[in-house]
This record gives structure tokens, C-alpha cells and sequence, in this order.
């Protein structure tokens, strides 16, 4: 894909932006941690083949959010979450809905790398396996494939892919993880500070694979770096104190923010 | 002085120069205590140091080696005719003298007088003061109890007078020390240290004397019995002499025994491993902390009782009960009545063993699966796993190697328990893959072997070091390979 190609696809969607499908829907969202509240009736929409960045001070409730987005909230104890969460008109926190599906549907990638300590390819054969999405050897062997080729480590692992997964290096590791969430085919991707155990050369490669993983799939990323934001994102929600304080184009919200707080924080002077 | 008094004496003058050297310091800070570079109390610790601690190593180097040099002396004083005896003799006339030397003090001057001339029997005089001779004493034993007791009390007099000498001079030294920029505070540190060295090279030092009084007797058994008959025989008859067989040569053949303790700690494991490990899985990984702090102590409370209860909870529950079992079963299949479980037998004795490993599994398991690093479980239900598949696919492959070192030492234990195999096991030492009968470990028979009036020169009590090194050989393999396990697994996640 040459430069030109890969601007027009871009502009092509940042038009169709405005009338892009809603792919999940946020109502009232509150968060409590046994007696401490974490997030405040939050509002927030994702939008379909977008990327969408939570940004805001640490402790200001974005990955309290991104965890509710596949109720990862439940694995935390005392952990109770109000408001209504939408994955393509199902809410996803009715009680009927199971929980091992949703995630399947909404995959998640973790701040630090976490590949299992198995071969790359059982790495990346874990999530079809248990799923019971490829049957034969020849199905999982192209499903790992594909599922690198995403991810862009194909190259660099295809004559290793029997080593252990935890040999390889950081950033590798994280496309691995990045490769092993795409391998269940979700809907939506999560993804909770992916570069921030990543050195600059290894975040430019996760950040462009961000990029090209948006025509397939809904992207919700949280982040510390705003420059991240700005690069990866088409959309921009920035929180503070457990408050959304405000959601808009990625572009507007980094030139001329509606809010006072988000301008401050932009700017650096706090946070 | 007595040696208690001597030590008192030691206490108060530490104290002393605790308070003095600490009020010093405190002086010579003029108020301030920054002036000084320890806090008051270091140099007071430093002073007390040195009053005690010479003194006390003085003090017990004095106890432990003046008798033996008061004896020498004795017995070179013995007549000629007497130092001719064998060394046992000898040994027995020494006793004689420190016996008198204990009961002279007790005698009037008089009747001390009438035993030198000879006009009082001195082994009766001294049974009525309730010291008994065990023999007849003779003049010279007499003139040597004296001299005992002489040089006992100059020895007494001396080192009473050097051990408070020393700790007045050491509490002196370390009064003077005190200035403002003496780093008490550094020195005081390193006496800790050395303190702390000390108490753990004793308990290494233990283990290495334990084991080579083990190997010293047990190389007093293989010069009686060959190695190989040991290792290699599958016989095991150790016939006690005098038992009104002809013969008392015995065989000591190992085999029987080792598979016995391998069998029986064999159907232990096949109890402990999976109740434990699912009891941990189920605690690592489901329980809600509420009930993980009520239940995991209560698991552990097994590990707190002590082996003789499950020992005769085997004997007088568990076994009966399997026995019964076993009539009816073989009455309801077969219509004749006869049991084919013993009472005592391979299966009792792994199944109480068998519980009382169950804590240890749980434990060990339960620490090492929480070991585990969250972001591994948030990874594979973040791809949609359930728990269980998470535990099955994940968590335990992670913790394998961990878990394999953890059952690996609670296999030691298990070869190296005795109260509940002695009790529930029996004694027949015989080879049968049959756990329905009596086997017996090798535990069982050190046990047996050295019960009752012994003499440690045959090889029926002998055999017992031997068993007991053996045994110690093959645990202490199994724990240093499942401790080489764990810390490899370890380093995988530090």
C-alpha cells in the first residue's frame, strides 16, 4: 500500500464518519468499587470502523470504562457497574447474555504484554481452539496465519513459530497478543494502554497496525500519550475524575476543544 | 560463685554499662542529639557489648574445658598399678572419685577424718547422704576426691575472678569509646550480624553432626553386613540374638522395605494429589476472599495435627471400617463373608497418610497458582475462556513445574512419615502388590529395630543407621530436585 492509497482510504472515512453505524452504546455508566465510586453516569458511543481514544489523568476512570465495554470489571471483586451498555442493540449487561461470547466479540489488549508462556502458535491458536472456530490442522495453521499477517509479525516469527512466546521481544510480544485477539475474528478491539511498555520504534509499529486493523474492526483505545491519541484516533473522549468531560473529533478536540478542562490537559498544564 | 551468680553478676555490670555509657553520650551532647552520630542508646549497647560478651565467651569456654583438664591431672596422680587397667576400668574408677568428690562436702570433718584412716566405710556413709558408690573405694580414690575438690574450687575462684575482671574492663572500653563521632550505631550492627550468623551456622552445623553420627554407625554396620545384602536382598529377617535360634546371623535385605514405604507413600499421593490440588485450584481460583480466609486455615489445621492421632485414627476408624467394608462387599458379590481388606494393610495406612498430605498439596499448590501473574488469566478470558477453561489450558501449564516441585517434596514426607505407617501399616516386611495386605516401610522397622534393650553392637540395632541414612539419601534427592524445579520456574516470571 503506497502512501497516496492509504490517505485516500482515510479521507474516504473520515467523510463517511458522520453517518458511520453506533457499535456500541454507553447510557449512564457508573462504576463503583465497594464504597468508591469510579466512573459518573458516563455517556459514550463507539462508532463502527473507528478508532476511539479515552484519554485523561491517571485514576480519571478511562480503563474502568474500556473494562466494562467486555465486563473484564466482573473478574474484579467487589466490582459493581450501573448504566446500560450497548453491543449492536444487545445490552450487554442483561443477564441472559453470556459473557464468554461477548468477549469473543469484543476482544482485549492488555498494557503489558501478556503472551502465554506456550509456542507462538498456540499463542495464537488459544482463541479459535476454545471457541471451536477451526476444526482441522490445516484451518488452525491458516486462521494462525491470517491472524499474524494482521498483525504484522508474520515475517519476523513464520520460521519460529514453534518457539515459546514469551522469547520474543516487547513490542513483538504485544503484536502477538494484538495477533491472538484478531484470531477470534471480534468485533471490537480494547485496547488498554498497548504501548506503554513499548519503546518508540516498537509503538510506531503497533500504532500503524492500529491503523490498519480499523477497516476491519471497531478500535477503543486507552492512552497516556496525547500524540498517540492524535495519531491513531478519529475520535477523542477525554476523562477526568471519573467524569466524561467531553467526546468529539479527534481533530477538533486537539485544535479547538469545547471544554476549558480538555484544553488545559492538552496543553500539559495538569495531568 | 556459683555459675548462675557469675552470670547475674554479667547482667547487672551490662547494665550498668548500658546506663552509664548511654547518660555519657547524652552528656556529651550538650542536648543536642544531632552532635552525636549514634542515638545515646547504640553506645549504651555498645558498652553493655563489650562488658558480656568476652566475659560470656570466657565464661563457656572455662566450663566446657577446665574439667577435662582437672581429670587429666587426676589421673595422672592414679598409681601406677591402676593406670595399667583397660580404659574402661579406668573410666569406672574416675566415676568412683567425682562421686566421692561430690559426697565429701557433704561429710562432717570428723567422720572426714574417720574415712582417711579408714575407722568408717566410706560407701555407706556416703549411700546414708544419698550419694551411692558403686564400689568399694580405695585409699587412693580418697586422696584423689580431695584433690578434686580442691582444684575444682581454685579452678572456680580463678575464673570467677577473670570473667568479672574482663566484663569490668570490657565496660570500661567501651565507656571510654564513647565520643561523638564513634559510630556506635555501625558497630552495634555488625555484633548483630555475627549474632545471626551464629544461630544459623548452628542449625547447619546440627544437620551435618546428625548425619555423620548417622554414617559413622551405619559404616559400623556394613563392616558387619555387606553392602550389597543390604541394597540388594529381599529378604528381611534380622533374628535378635538369644531369640533360641541357632543361628543369629540375620538377613537385612532393603528391598522389601523400600517397597513397601514406596508403595504405601504411592496410595498416599493417589489420595493427597487430586483432593489437594482441586482444594487449591478451588481456593486460588474461585473461592470469594471472604471464604478463602475462613477455609484456608481450616485446611491447614489438618497439617497441625500431629501424625500419631491420624496414626490411631487409622487403627481404630479407618481400618475396622475398610475391613467391614470389605466382608460385606465380598458377602453381597461372592455370598461368603470373609474379608479381603486387613485392617492393617498398604491401603489404610495411604489413605490416613494420604489425608494428612492433603494440606500440604493444597498449600504449596494454592501459593504457587497464585503466583501466577493476573495479566495470563485476564488474557484468556479477555479472549472469551471460561474459568475453567482459563485454569485447565492456561494457569496450570503455567504452574506446572511449580506444582510437580510441590508434590515432589510432599513425596518425601510421605516415604519419610513413621507414626501413621507404624500404626496402620503393620509390620510384615514382604514384597505384594496386593494393598489389601500388611506391608511395612522402612521407618516401621527403625522403629522396631530400636524399641526395647538394646546394645549398639549388633548389627539388629546397627541396621536401624543404616535404614535411617538411606532414607535420608532419597528425600533429601527428591527435595533438592523439586527445589531445583521451583526455582526454575521462579525465574521464569521474575
Amino acid at each position: 500500500m503506497n502512501m497516496m492509497s492509504e490517505a485516500a482510504v482515510e479521507k474516504a472515512l473520515d467523510k463517511k464518519m458522520n453517518d458511520i453505524a453506533l457499535k456500541m452504546i454507553g447510557k449512564d455508566v457508573s462504576v463503583h468499587y465497594g464504597e468508591k465510586r469510579a466512573l459518573y453516569d458516563v455517556n459514550l458511543n463507539v462508532r463502527e470502523n473507528t478508532v476511539t481514544a479515552l484519554i485523561g489523568p491517571s485514576g480519571c476512570g478511562k480503563s474502568t470504562f474500556l473494562r466494562c465495554l467486555n465486563r473484564m470489571n466482573d473478574t474484579i471483586d467487589n466490582c459493581k457497574v450501573t448504566g446500560k451498555i450497548t453491543l449492536d442493540a444487545d445490552d450487554i449487561y442483561d443477564p441472559n447474555i453470556d459473557v464468554v461470547e461477548l468477549r469473543a466479540r469484543v476482544g482485549m489488549v492488555f498494557q503489558k504484554p501478556n503472551p502465554f508462556p506456550k509456542s507462538i502458535y498456540e499463542n495464537v491458536a488459544y482463541g479459535p481452539k476454545i471457541h471451536g472456530l477451526a476444526r482441522s490442522k490445516a484451518d488452525f495453521d491458516q486462521v494462525v496465519e491470517a491472524s499474524l499477517q494482521r498483525a504484522g509479525l508474520w515475517n519476523e516469527v513464520k520460521d519460529r513459530l514453534h518457539e515459546s512466546g514469551t522469547g520474543l521481544s516487547g513490542g513483538q510480544q504485544q503484536r502477538l497478543c494484538i495477533a491472538r485477539a484478531v484470531a477470534v475474528s471480534p468485533e471490537v478491539i480494547l485496547m488498554d494502554e498497548p504501548c506503554s511498555a513499548l519503546d518508540p520504534i516498537a509503538t510506531a509499529k503497533v500504532e500503524e497496525l492500529i491503523h490498519e486493523l480499523r477497516t476491519n474492526y471497531t478500535i477503543v483505545i486507552v492512552t497516556h500519550s496525547m500524540q498517540q491519541a492524535a495519531r491513531v484516533s478519529q475520535r477523542t473522549a477525554m476523562f477526568h475524575l471519573g467524569h466524561l468531560v467531553e467526546e468529539n473529533d479527534t481533530d477538533k478536540m486537539f485544535t479547538n476543544p469545547d471544554d476549558q478542562r480538555t484544553q488545559d490537559y492538552i496543553m500539559g498544564r495538569f495531568g | 560463685m556459683s555459675t548462675s551468680l557469675i552470670l547475674l553478676s554479667l547482667l547487672v555490670i551490662g547494665i550498668a554499662a548500658y546506663v552509664m555509657a548511654s547518660s555519657r553520650a547524652n552528656a556529651l551532647s550538650g542536648g543536642k542529639s544531632s552532635n552525636l552520630h549514634s542515638r545515646p542508646g547504640y553506645y549504651g549497647s555498645y558498652a553493655a557489648v563489650w562488658a558480656m560478651l568476652p566475659s560470656l565467651i570466657v565464661l563457656a569456654l572455662w566450663l566446657s574445658i577446665s574439667p577435662s583438664i582437672i581429670e587429666t591431672s587426676i589421673r595422672g596422680a592414679f598409681p601406677d598399678e591402676v593406670k595399667a587397667q583397660p580404659a574402661a576400668t579406668q573410666n569406672l574408677n574416675y566415676g568412683m572419685v567425682s562421686a566421692i568428690a561430690r559426697g565429701l562436702p557433704k561429710l562432717t570433718a570428723e567422720e572426714v577424718a574417720g574415712i582417711t584412716d579408714g575407722s568408717i566405710d566410706i560407701q555407706a556413709k556416703l549411700g546414708e547422704k544419698g550419694v551411692p558408690l558403686a564400689g568399694a573405694a580405695e585409699p587412693y580414690m580418697i586422696e584423689g576426691a580431695k584433690n578434686l575438690t580442691a582444684k575444682t574450687a581454685v579452678s572456680r575462684l580463678v575464673m570467677t575472678g577473670v570473667v568479672l575482671l574482663l566484663a569490668v574492663a570490657g565496660a570500661a572500653y567501651g565507656l571510654r569509646s564513647v565520643a561523638p563521632r564513634f559510630r556506635a550505631r555501625n558497630q552495634v550492627e555488625r555484633v548483630m550480624l555475627w549474632g545471626l550468623i551464629v544461630a544459623s551456622s548452628i542449625a547447619i552445623l546440627t544437620t551435618i553432626g546428625i548425619v555423620l553420627s548417622m554414617l559413622s554407625e551405619a559404616a559400623r554396620f556394613f563392616a558387619m553386613v555387606p553392602a550389597s545384602d543390604f541394597f540388594f536382598g529381599t529378604v528381611w529377617d534380622p533374628r535378635f540374638a538369644g531369640a533360641g535360634g541357632t543361628s543369629t546371623e540375620g538377613q537385612f535385605g532393603l528391598i522389601p522395605l523400600l517397597a513397601g514405604t514406596l508403595y504405601i507413600g504411592f496410595v498416599a499421593m493417589l489420595v493427597a494429589v487430586p483432593v489437594g490440588l482441586f482444594a487449591a485450584i478451588y481456593m486460588a481460583e474461585y473461592a470469594s476472599p471472604r471464604l478463602r480466609s475462613l477455609a484456608k486455615p481450616l485446611l491447614e489445621v489438618l497439617a497441625g495435627i500431629p501424625t500419631i492421632v491420624y496414626g490411631f485414627f487409622a487403627l481404630v476408624t479407618v481400618g475396622p471400617f475398610l475391613r467391614d467394608l470389605s466382608q460385606q462387599v465380598n458377602g453381597l458379590v461372592t455370598g461368603n463373608y470373609m474379608n479381603f481388606i486387613q485392617a492393617q494393610s498398604v491401603l489404610t495406612a495411604g489413605i490416613v497418610m494420604g489425608i494428612m498430605l492433603i494440606p500440604y498439596v493444597s498449600s504449596l499448590s494454592d501459593d504457587i497458582i497464585t503466583a501466577v501473574p493476573r495479566a495470563m488469566r485476564d488474557g484468556s478470558l479477555g479472549l472469551g475462556a471460561t474459568r475453567s477453561e482459563t485454569i485447565k489450558k492456561v494457569i496450570l501449564p503455567a504452574a506446572l513445574p511449580g506444582i510437580v516441585g510441590a508434590l515432589l517434596m510432599t513425596a518425601s514426607r510421605a516415604i519419610g512419615e513413621t507414626m501413621i505407617v507404624v500404626l496402620a501399616a503393620g509390620v510384615a516386611a514382604r514384597i505384594d502388590i496386593n494393598p489389601f495386605e500388611p506391608m511395612t516401610t522402612v521407618t516401621v522397622k527403625i522403629v522396631s529395630q530400636l524399641t526395647g534393650d538394646l546394645e549398639f553392637t549388633s548389627p539388629q540395632t546397627l541396621v536401624a543407621f543404616a535404614l535411617g541414612i538411606t532414607l535420608f539419601c532419597i528425600t533429601l534427592c527428591l527435595n533438592i530436585y523439586a527445589l531445583y524445579i521451583v526455582r526454575k520456574y521462579r525465574e521464569q516470571y521474575e
